[in-house]
């Protein structure tokens, strides 16, 4: 099944369970979806619950929080989550803190969905990776799934929950395709929120990642199982809240880290990871954490500097190989 | 699946239309505001076209789904027009079609007359004609609460300015509009307010108790310490938290008022902001799509005058906020926001319009504000003191109310002194209640974060209690545990 298919399949029985869930956003209906992740809906569900909006992402974020104030269960797409910067403050201001501003008497069953990070060739405006931006705001979920399991199940789950949730997805694995397993088919699948999966078994370095990146870990868990180095691979699956147990308990079999994402170092998601293991299994690490992020600068849009902004799956072999001491740290001092 | 669509567009159409065989005639009577008929017919014509369901259209039936993309460029009442006539004077363009001229002719950037003010009462109270009938019961409770405001506010400004609670903003200058567009509503009518609407919540109950705790932020406080004082809200009365952000209500009012609409309710959402916060992109968006879903909201415009320290001449450079509204396709009007009569009228008709015809209502309030912006500000700073003043007392609102109830025998200076003397008793005696209340319990700082309590704040705290434990010099010795 593929990305696409698995999450049209989750909007679909979502929406089919529970009348109050409907879609809001821009070419989400007529078009079937700028990704066409809501194809078929809008024929299934009719325009009333599923809204194509004037370009107004403030506007639309706005009236979907409104109407998740009010108890019906909006799910929101973003063409990408570049352009929710224009609706942050909903996001933040207006969803994730109003529960706790309003001491429980307003809750917000929402899920803010779309493409997040970087596409291919779309340059510095289309690239963003948001994960940190709202994993660090409490009141907010953010989920990022990588396989048509995760999508599913993640998704299902997020339109479930009845706090507000930020839904990263990936344009390039929209079409992927992934086995499933007939529970995976099954309406009520659901995956659990706050639980990162272990995708490969190892037990020399814990090596963790999401969304797409997931994929380029486990290419690399393949390039070093034929060097004799075990890698466990972890699918963080869900940003906030972060599985901290698993990746500890992890750390504290392998004793080494390589943290892996698309995004920005700085205050990224690999440098909480980071200090969550520092303050928990600081006795159980052998080597310092190697975090591989994306290049400290806005997107270049050139397809060699591209390649060069993103990780690779070389640079998460050669991370790894630094920390089981098989290369010369990077800032070796002499 | 597709049924319960089906049956709930049916209840919706059901419902409507039995809304419609009542007020209909109302809607549709020649005493409302002219309204631009080309715009029904043609809305009419593509929904006729549109509709999958048999029953005939009506002349003024809401369109409960918004006409379909495709029909945007087929041209309507084509009659016999064609391209090739020599002096065709209209083409059919996306969105419908328009006459040619040849007179090159920009439209004003300013009308030749601003857009008059409706008003039922002088300045002295007395009724110049029209404006809904109240009854005694009504315009009593109205007066009461006026004036139970007013002395709220005095009251609780001077504490701040006391050092008893942090901060405060006061209604001073707009009770009837807080007061009569809430009368005008009913209870399950939803509120989402800017900041400057307590009187919506007094009129539906809530007590002066309970705003006193919260603005003591005390464990009775229904916000549970979580907020600033005035930041108010109360699911019971349907009445949405305050959020100190700037017209990011308005499209939550939408969204709200898109929910009455798809559960088919005898109710509207109703939303309150001031003339600043009509610049906010969220102004924009949330009028611009309350047409376009055809939500039941009602937009009351505060156009008090002053954003702060920014005059309305700075704020913008149209004719007040009651323009816009024919901008995006919203019906307006501008009202005298301090006729009490006035504005219940317009609501209470405003309501009805939202309801019955499924569509978003701009009510402008013209006002003025008396108080400061609030208790960080000094207004005099940057106005002239004989301005307030005079809007304090010849324009107030409330006397001039007062004038009015009296002339019908409804009141009295008697009735007066005691109403103001128990509501000052009462709301002194909750003041003194509300500060030595005990401050909000530990455990409320790490719950209502999400729906269920997430195991790194359970942790969070009993580290915190523990740590309390082994270090109590740290903290203060009256911290409820």
């Amino acid at each position: 099944m593929t990305v696409r298919d698995a999450l049209n399949s989750a909007l679909d029985e979502e929406m089919s369970a529970d009348p109050k869930v409907f879609l809001m956003g821009e070419e989400v209906g007529e078009y079937q979806g700028a990704y066409k992740i809501s194809k078929g809906l809008l024929d299934k569900y009719g325009p009333e619950r599923v809204l194509d909006t004037p370009i107004t992402e403030a506007g639309f974020t706005g009236i979907g929080v409104g109407a998740a104030y009010h108890g019906l269960k909006p799910v929101i797409e973003f063409m990408t989550f570049n352009f929710s910067m224009q609706a942050i403050d909903h996001i933040i201001n207006s969803a994730a803190k109003s529960n706790y501003m309003s001491a429980g008497q307003i809750s917000v069953p929402i899920v803010f969905r779309g493409p997040n990070g970087a596409a291919a060739g779309v340059g510095a405006q289309h690239s963003h990776c948001y994960a940190s931006w709202y994993a660090s705001c409490p009141g907010l979920k953010v989920l990022s799934p990588y396989s048509s399991e995760d999508a599913r199940g993640l998704l299902k789950a997020a339109i479930r929950d009845p706090d507000p949730v930020v839904f990263l997805e990936n344009e390039l694995l929209y079409g992927e395709t992934f086995p499933v397993s007939a529970e995976v088919l099954d309406s009520s699948f659901c995956v659990p929120i706050g639980k990162a999966k272990i995708e490969r078994e190892g037990k020399d370095v814990t090596i963790t990642a999401f969304s797409k990146m997931v994929g380029y870990a486990l290419k690399a868990a393949e390039i070093l199982a034929k060097e004799g180095i075990s890698a466990e691979v972890i699918n963080l699956r869900s940003i906030r809240p972060l599985d901290r147990d698993t990746i500890n308990a992890s750390v504290r079999k392998t004793n080494r880290l390589v943290t892996v994402e698309e995004g920005f170092p700085q205050h990224g998601v690999g440098a909480e990871i980071c200090a969550s293991v520092v303050e928990e299994s600081f006795g159980y690490l052998d080597a310092p954490v190697e975090r591989i992020a994306g290049a400290d600068v806005p997107m270049p849009y050139a397809a060699n500097l591209e390649r060069l902004a993103v990780p690779q799956v070389e640079d998460i072999v050669r991370a790894a190989k630094r920390a089981c001491y098989r290369s010369v740290p990077m800032a070796a001092a002499a | 699946m597709a049924v319960c669509v089906r049956q709930s567009r049916k209840s919706i159409i059901n419902h409507v239309k039995a809304k419609m065989g009542l007020l209909g005639l109302t809607c549709l009577s020649s005493s409302m505001p002219s309204l631009n008929n080309d715009h029904r017919t043609l809305s009419a014509a593509s929904l006729a076209k549109d509709l999958r369901n048999q029953n005939s259209v009506l002349e003024n039936k809401p369109i409960l789904y918004r006409t379909r993309r495709f029909d945007s460029t087929k041209p309507h009442q084509r009659s016999g027009v064609q391209s090739n006539v020599a002096n065709s004077q209209f083409l059919d363009f996306p969105g419908g079609k328009v006459a040619f001229t040849s007179e090159m002719r920009f439209i004003s950037e300013s009308p030749k007359e601003r857009i008059p003010c409706y008003r039922v009462l002088d300045d002295d109270g007395q009724l110049i004609e029209g404006g809904i009938n109240v009854g005694k019961e009504i315009a009593v409770k109205m007066y009461s609460d006026m004036a139970t405001l007013q002395t709220m506010d005095t009251i609780f400004y001077d504490a701040q300015r006391q050092g008893r609670i942090s901060f405060y903003l006061t209604t001073i200058g707009e009770e009837a509009i807080n007061i009569a567009s809430a009368a005008a509503l009913t209870i399950d009518d939803f509120v989402v307010p800017q900041y400057r609407e307590p009187g919506v919540l007094l009129w539906r109950g809530f007590t002066l108790e309970q705003f006193a705790n919260q603005c003591f932020s005390n464990r009775g406080d229904d916000c549970r310490g979580r907020q600033m004082p005035i930041h108010y809200g109360s699911k019971k009365l349907n009445y949405l938290t305050v959020a100190s952000t700037i017209a990011s209500q308005l499209p939550h009012a939408v969204g709200v008022a898109y929910s009455l609409k798809m559960d088919g309710k005898d109710a509207c959402a109703v939303t309150y902001f001031g003339d600043g916060g009509s610049s906010e992109g969220d102004f924009h968006a949330a009028l611009n799509f309350a047409a376009v879903t055809e939500a039941p909201v009602l937009f009351i415009c505060r156009n008090n005058g002053w954003a702060i320290s920014t005059p309305t001449s700075d704020q913008f450079r149209s004719d007040g906020i009651v323009v816009r509204g024919e901008a995006y396709g919203v019906r307006s009007i501008r009202v005298d926001g301090n006729d009490t009569l006035a504005l219940y009228s317009a609501v209470r008709t405003a309501r009805e319009m939202a309801i019955c015809e499924q569509r978003p209502i701009l009510i402008e309030a013209m006002t003025y504000r008396v108080g400061h912006h609030s208790t960080s500000d000094d207004s005099t700073k940057y106005r002239p003191v004989d301005e307030i003043e005079l809007w304090r007392s010849a324009r107030d609102p409330i006397t001039r109310f007062r004038k009015w109830i009296e002339s019908n025998g409804w009141w009295s200076s008697e009735a007066e002194s005691e109403l103001r003397s128990n509501v000052r008793k009462q709301l002194l005696d909750a003041i003194q209640v509300a500060e030595r209340t005990e401050k909000p319990p530990l455990v409320d700082m790490f719950t209502d974060v999400y729906d269920a309590v997430p195991s790194n704040l359970s942790e969070q705290e009993k580290w915190l209690r523990e740590t309390i434990k082994i270090h109590p010099q740290d903290y203060p010795s009256d911290f409820p545990l």
